[in-house]
C-alpha cells in the first residue's frame, strides 16, 4: 500500500488549489467545517461536501451548487479546519470559477449583488447604497425585497439620495481594469 | 496617539451613529484622528468573491493612501478591517500578490502600514483602566451581551487581537465603564453579514437565534462592533421576529456608543436616535442630557 492515492480528476482539485492556495486534496472529511457552518441548514450540499466534490473532480456539480452563493464568508471553517484548509477561501475560487465559466444557478443572487456592488464603488468609488440597491433589484428581479426598510432608513439618515464620490474616477477604472486583466492570467 | 482612520462605505450611510460615536469617543479620550484622504472603498466580500486582484488591490490602494499620514490605520467596520489585514497578510507572505497589487495600483507597497480595529486601540492600545479613571456616567445596571461576530477575530493568524472562540476584550471594555456583561454563547457565531439582501431568509434566521439567545441569557441590550452585524441585529429585527417568532425587542448599540455615554457624551453626539429598535428608554439615565450639550456647558 505505498502508492499515493490519486484523484479520478486532478484538473479540479489541482485548479482549486492553485486559485485558493490551499490544499484542498487534505481534506479527510471530519465534517469540523460543516458542523459550525452558520448556513449549513440552507446549503445543497455542506461544505465538507463541497470539498469532497472537489476531490472527486464533479465540477458540474460543485459549481452549479447553491451552496458556494450561500456561503457567508464568516471564516469559522478556515479557522477551525484541523488540515489548515482556508475552506471559505476555496468557496471564493469556486464562485469565481462558476462566474467565468457561466454555470451559476438560477437565483443565485449572490453574484448579481456582487456585480450592483462592485459597479458602484468603479463608478464612485465608494458604495452609494441607493443606487446599489436599485441597481441589484433590477439584476435580480427581487423589486420589492426590503422596499418596506426605505422609509425607515430615510428618516434615520441612513439612506443618501446622492453618492459620495470619492477619488479619481478615471484612476479607479484603471484600477479596475488592470484587475480584469491580471484575472484573466489565472 | 494618532491613527489614519478609515471608515468605509457603511460608516457614511447605515451606519453614521458608528462613525459619530467612534469620532467622539476619540476625541473625548485625546485619540487623534485623520481620515485618509480620498480613501475608497475595500471591495468587502463581494471584490473577495469576484476576483481574488481586485481583492487585494482596493485596500492596497488605501494602505498606500495611509502611509502619507504616517500613523498606523484604524479601521471601524470589521469587514474593512479584515480585507485591510488581509491584503497586507497577502502582500507580505507572497511574493505573486505583491507583484500583482502594485502592477495594478501602479505604486509600490510592502504590506507593512499597521491596521487596528478601534476595539483593539480602546483596549490595548489606549487601555482599560485610563478608560475606567474617564468614566462620569457608569452604566450601572445595564446587562450586555457583546456580540464579536465574525470578522474581528477570524482567522486568527490574519486578523485575531483575542481569542478567536472566546474573545473578552468587549466584556472587559465595558465591565470597565460599569455595564454587567453577561456570559452567552454566540459571541462569535455569524449573524449572516453580507447575504443580508440575497439570502434574507438566512439572515433572518441567524438573527433570530442571536438575539432570543441574548434576552435569555439577561441581556438588556447587544453591543455591537460592525456595520454588518448591526444592521442585521437592529433593521432587520422586526423580520426576524415575524418569519421565525417573536422575542422582547433586544437593541443593538455599537460599542463605541456605550462607551461614549459612560464617557458622558450626549445621546446626540453618539447617535443613539440611529438605533432603530431604539434604546432611548434603556439608556435614558446614562450620558449627558442633550439640554446640557446644547448648552455647551
Amino acid at each position: 500500500m505505498s502508492e499515493t492515492l490519486k484523484w479520478n480528476n486532478t484538473t479540479l482539485v489541482e485548479q482549486v488549489e492553485r486559485r485558493s492556495g490551499t490544499p484542498v486534496g487534505a481534506c479527510l472529511q471530519c465534517h469540523k467545517c460543516s458542523t459550525g457552518c452558520p448556513i449549513g441548514p440552507e446549503m445543497d450540499y455542506l461544505s465538507s461536501q463541497i470539498m469532497r466534490l472537489v476531490q472527486l473532480g464533479e465540477e458540474e456539480e460543485v459549481l452549479a451548487s447553491r451552496a458556494i452563493w450561500l456561503c457567508a464568508s464568516c471564516e469559522a471553517c478556515t479557522t477551525r479546519c484541523p488540515m489548515g484548509i482556508d475552506v471559505a477561501g476555496v468557496m471564493d475560487a469556486l464562485r469565481i470559477m462558476a462566474v467565468e465559466r457561466k454555470v451559476a444557478p438560477p437565483g443565485a443572487r449572490g453574484e448579481e449583488f456582487n456585480r450592483s456592488f462592485l459597479g458602484s464603488v468603479r463608478r464612485h468609488g465608494r458604495v452609494f447604497e441607493l443606487g446599489m440597491m436599485t441597481a441589484y433589484k433590477l439584476r435580480s428581479g427581487d423589486l420589492m425585497a426590503d422596499v418596506d426598510k426605505v422609509p425607515k432608513m430615510l428618516a434615520k439618515g441612513k439612506l443618501a439620495f446622492l453618492p459620495n464620490r470619492s477619488g479619481r474616477s478615471k484612476q479607479l477604472r484603471e484600477v479596475f481594469r488592470r484587475a480584469e486583466e491580471e484575472d484573466k492570467q489565472q | 496617539m494618532k491613527y489614519a482612520y478609515y471608515p468605509g462605505c457603511s460608516l457614511e450611510s447605515t451606519a453614521w451613529d458608528f462613525d459619530r460615536s467612534t469620532r467622539a469617543v476619540c476625541a473625548a479620550l485625546g485619540i487623534e484622528l485623520e481620515d485618509i484622504p480620498n480613501w475608497v472603498c475595500c471591495g468587502s466580500t463581494p471584490a473577495h468573491s469576484t476576483s481574488a486582484s481586485l481583492a487585494v488591490a482596493l485596500p492596497v490602494l488605501n494602505l498606500q493612501k495611509a502611509q502619507a499620514i504616517g500613523a498606523p490605520i484604524m479601521a471601524a467596520c470589521a469587514s474593512c478591517y479584515a480585507r485591510l489585514r488581509t491584503a497586507n497578510y497577502k502582500v507580505q507572505h507572497e511574493s505573486k500578490e505583491r507583484r500583482r497589487a502594485e502592477q495594478i495600483t501602479q505604486q509600490p507597497y510592502d504590506g507593512n502600514v499597521p491596521v487596528h480595529h478601534v476595539l483593539d486601540v480602546l483596549v490595548n492600545h489606549y487601555g482599560i483602566d485610563r478608560i475606567r479613571a474617564k468614566v462620569e456616567r457608569p452604566l450601572e445596571g445595564l446587562r450586555v451581551a457583546c456580540y464579536y461576530g465574525c470578522l474581528l477575530t477570524r482567522p486568527p493568524e490574519i486578523v485575531a487581537f483575542d481569542n478567536p472562540e472566546h474573545p473578552t476584550c468587549m466584556d472587559e471594555l465595558l465591565a470597565a465603564v460599569g455595564a454587567e456583561p453577561v456570559e452567552w454563547p454566540f459571541k462569535t457565531e455569524c449573524c449572516g453579514a453580507a447575504l443580508s439582501m440575497t439570502a434574507t431568509y438566512s439572515v433572518n434566521r441567524l438573527a433570530h437565534k442571536l438575539l432570543s439567545m441574548a434576552r435569555e441569557a439577561g441581556a438588556d441590550c447587544v453591543a455591537v462592533a460592525c456595520p454588518l452585524c448591526q444592521v442585521n441585529l437592529d433593521l432587520r429585527q422586526p423580520d426576524a421576529k415575524r418569519v421565525h417568532g417573536d422575542f422582547p425587542g433586544v437593541p443593538a448599540p455599537y460599542v463605541t456608543q456605550l462607551v461614549g455615554l459612560a464617557l458622558g457624551l450626549s445621546r446626540r453626539e453618539l447617535g443613539i436616535e440611529a438605533l432603530t429598535v431604539s434604546a432611548a428608554s434603556l439608556l435614558e439615565k446614562y450620558g449627558r442630557p442633550a439640554t446640557t450639550a446644547a448648552g455647551g456647558s
